[in-house]
């Protein structure tokens, strides 16, 4: 089963198989970073704004991800599933002030 | 006082973003009975034991949450009776037509100051638990998935909860049972009102945006069912939130964990019977870890800020 090196904004970096997705894959290992919400697509938190690699996304909530956000690589980490090697910057809500300096200007206010 | 203006949680509606993976998991997983589909692609569900058509309805959206909870009432007068007191009291009630949701009669729907849409209704067929009447078994718990006893309450956040519980004790004749305090020792940040015996039948938390779902609990026979209900999650691979623990407030056994759309349910066992009588129980924020989860002693980061 093939796996990538997902690496955070933060520098931080652990591998995640193909199978799994981003948030899954940095919870199995113990690593943080990326704020852990529902898993599941509908609450938000785990944002991250994808620098580089290729992924495969599922639904997630039009509520916390537009299709804007979506087309400019702004997905929940627990619905994206690794193509490639990642760089992540995260910028879910409850890790917000993570890479602030980095975050698009035109990042619309996400809730929770 | 007997239980006769509004009796229980009757129904929830719960928006997915995957239709066919939602009915999987509430079927195969939570072990809830498929009782029908409706014109605009509903698919309605109850627990084995519930006599009820209808519990839990689910709606494919490009959003999750909750999109109403309904309160079965007594009977059909009740239900206007409750209809004229809410106009009276300043809310703003709409009919929401008999078939509209399957085999239920007429609605009354509302908005509560917290921005969350109620229902009142007296009517839905009862298609039975599978028990008859007359001479009935016992309903062993067996075959596949979770299997709770019932659809039990659900917790909802937003910002008026003050205004909501007004509503709810002084419309709808719920009471306090529970309620815990923020820092200043006058503010509620969180009431558990009740409009049976049950420990609660709704609970609120305040919250800086309104018309949110924190979750939809589901009863258990036992703390053993729990432990069961657990193993069932891991089989699964269910995304679990926390637990199994117990609640310091209702004292109820519990877990929280996430449907495949990421609306948290609870599986829920124990909690004490209220009386109207009872005096409410008041946590001081000191304590509020201990009363959320009495086995960790403190709040975790999601029971605040993951929400649908």
């Amino acid at each position: 089963m093939p796996s990538h090196t997902i690496t955070l904004s933060d520098g931080q970096s652990y591998r995640c198989p193909d199978s799994e997705s981003l948030l899954r894959g940095m919870e199995t290992l113990g690593k943080k970073g990326i704020p852990v919400g529902c898993r599941n697509g509908g609450c938000g938190v785990c944002m991250v704004h994808v620098l580089e690699g290729t992924y495969v996304a599922r639904a997630m909530s039009r509520e916390h991800v537009s299709e804007q956000d979506e087309a400019a690589g702004r997905v929940l980490a627990c619905r994206v599933r690794p193509g490639s090697d990642m760089q992540l910057c995260v910028i879910g809500k409850m890790k917000k002030s993570v890479c602030r300096a980095v975050e698009p200007s035109d990042v619309p206010p996400h809730s929770t | 006082m007997a239980i006769t203006g509004v009796l229980r949680p009757g129904h929830a509606q719960l928006r997915v973003l995957d239709m066919d993976e939602s009915v999987k998991f509430y079927t195969d997983v939570m072990g809830l009975v498929e009782t029908g589909r409706d014109a605009s692609g509903r698919v309605y569900f109850k627990t084995r034991a519930e006599r009820d058509h209808n519990s839990i309805v689910l709606r494919q959206a490009d959003r999750a949450g909750l999109d109403f909870i309904g309160y079965k009432v007594l009977n059909q007068a009740t239900l206007e009776d409750l209809d004229s007191k809410l106009k009276a009291y300043g809310v703003v009630t709409e009919r929401m037509p008999a078939g509209d949701l399957l085999e239920t009669g007429e609605r009354v729907r509302f908005q509560i100051p917290t921005g969350h849409t109620i229902e009142l209704f007296a009517e839905k067929t009862d298609v039975g638990n599978g028990m008859t009447y007359n001479d009935p078994e016992v309903d062993v718990i067996d075959g596949k998935g979770i299997r709770p006893i019932r659809m039990d309450h659900a917790l909802l956040y937003g910002g008026d909860i003050d205004g909501a519980r007004k509503l709810f004790e002084e419309v709808l004749g719920f009471n306090l049972v529970e309620r815990v305090k923020l820092e200043d020792g006058a503010t509620d940040l969180a009431i558990w009102l009740t409009c049976s015996t049950k420990a609660h039948d709704l609970a609120m938390v305040r919250h800086s945006e309104d018309g949110k779902l924190h979750h939809v609990a589901f009863q258990l026979a036992s703390w053993e069912q729990v432990l069961r209900a657990a193993d069932i999650m891991s089989i699964n691979r269910v995304s679990i939130d926390i637990g199994p623990t117990r609640h310091g407030i209702t004292q109820g056994t519990t877990i929280y964990f996430f449907d495949p759309s990421g609306n948290r349910l609870e599986t829920f066992c124990g909690g004490y019977d209220h009386y109207p009588d009872n005096h409410p129980i008041t946590w001081s924020w000191e304590h509020v870890g201990r009363g959320i989860f009495y086995h960790d002693r403190k709040l975790n980061e999601a029971f605040l800020s993951v929400l649908t």
